[in-house]
């Protein structure tokens, strides 16, 4: 017997419904961000290198720009490329 | 008191001994201003993004300290500016965060970013486990509303 209670799961309810997105540093609490940490911070760059926006990160304003910092910190040391192809 | 930190390049055609000498004067020139030194850590030999002074590898070396005076780190700067031995470097102060940091790290509570990640699988692993969790609830609810209405 198929009644209104069965039809609501016939389709998958999480398809299409947006993950929501949260800043990583404020959920787990991280407060510095290494630049000597290229793995770290090659989550928040694409892949020439350029840095990922908030929008896509999901990271707070406070730690998006210590992540920029981080990451031009990094390149300075030639631990992050300025420029390139491939990166990942 | 604050706490800095230094990072440099040091030129890896240098024989070993000569590595090891230019970061330890470079340690007792810092010790000779008065600072105090709180750790040295060689990271070693590692592959540049891009190259510098067209060689492609460096060997990193970073020294942690504390000084009462800001004004040496001018002083320092302009030392390893004028060596040809030191390819890249940079000074940071570290916030309160960034010297917990380093000693999390130095004591081994963060090791590296890998470990880290397994910790954010876990804790998505178990965002996604609620959901399910909370669907498996409902169909053992549906089927008492049922009985209900027959």
């Amino acid at each position: 017997m198929a009644s209104r209670d069965d039809i609501k799961f016939l389709s998958n309810p999480s398809i299409g419904q947006q993950k929501k997105k949260y800043c990583r540093f404020r959920k787990f609490g991280i407060k510095y961000i290494d630049y000597k940490d290229s793995e770290f911070l090659l989550q928040f760059v694409n892949e020439q290198g350029k840095l990922l926006p908030r929008r896509i990160t999901g990271n707070s304003l406070k730690y998006q720009k210590l992540v920029a910092v981080a990451v031009k910190r990094a390149r300075h040391l030639a631990i992050l490329p300025y420029v390139t192809d491939l990166l990942k | 008191m604050n706490q800095y930190e230094v990072t440099f390049i040091i030129d890896p055609v240098l024989s070993g001994d000569e590595i090891k000498s230019t970061a330890s004067m470079y340690e007792s020139l810092l010790k000779d201003q008065g600072c105090t030194i709180v750790h040295v850590n060689e990271i070693g030999l590692k592959q540049l993004a891009y190259p510098i002074n067209k060689k492609s590898s460096g060997i990193y070396y970073c020294i942690e300290f504390t000084t009462p005076v800001g004004s040496i780190i001018s002083k320092v700067e302009l030392a390893l500016r004028r060596d040809e031995r030191i390819m890249r470097f940079l000074t940071v102060k570290l916030d309160k965060y960034g010297v917990k940091y380093n000693e999390d790290r130095r004591s081994g509570k963060i090791t590296s970013y890998k470990k880290k990640e397994s910790k954010k699988k876990t804790f998505d692993s178990g965002v996604a486990a609620a959901p399910a969790g909370a669907e498996v609830v409902k169909p053992e609810a549906e089927p008492v509303g049922i009985s209900e209405e027959e």
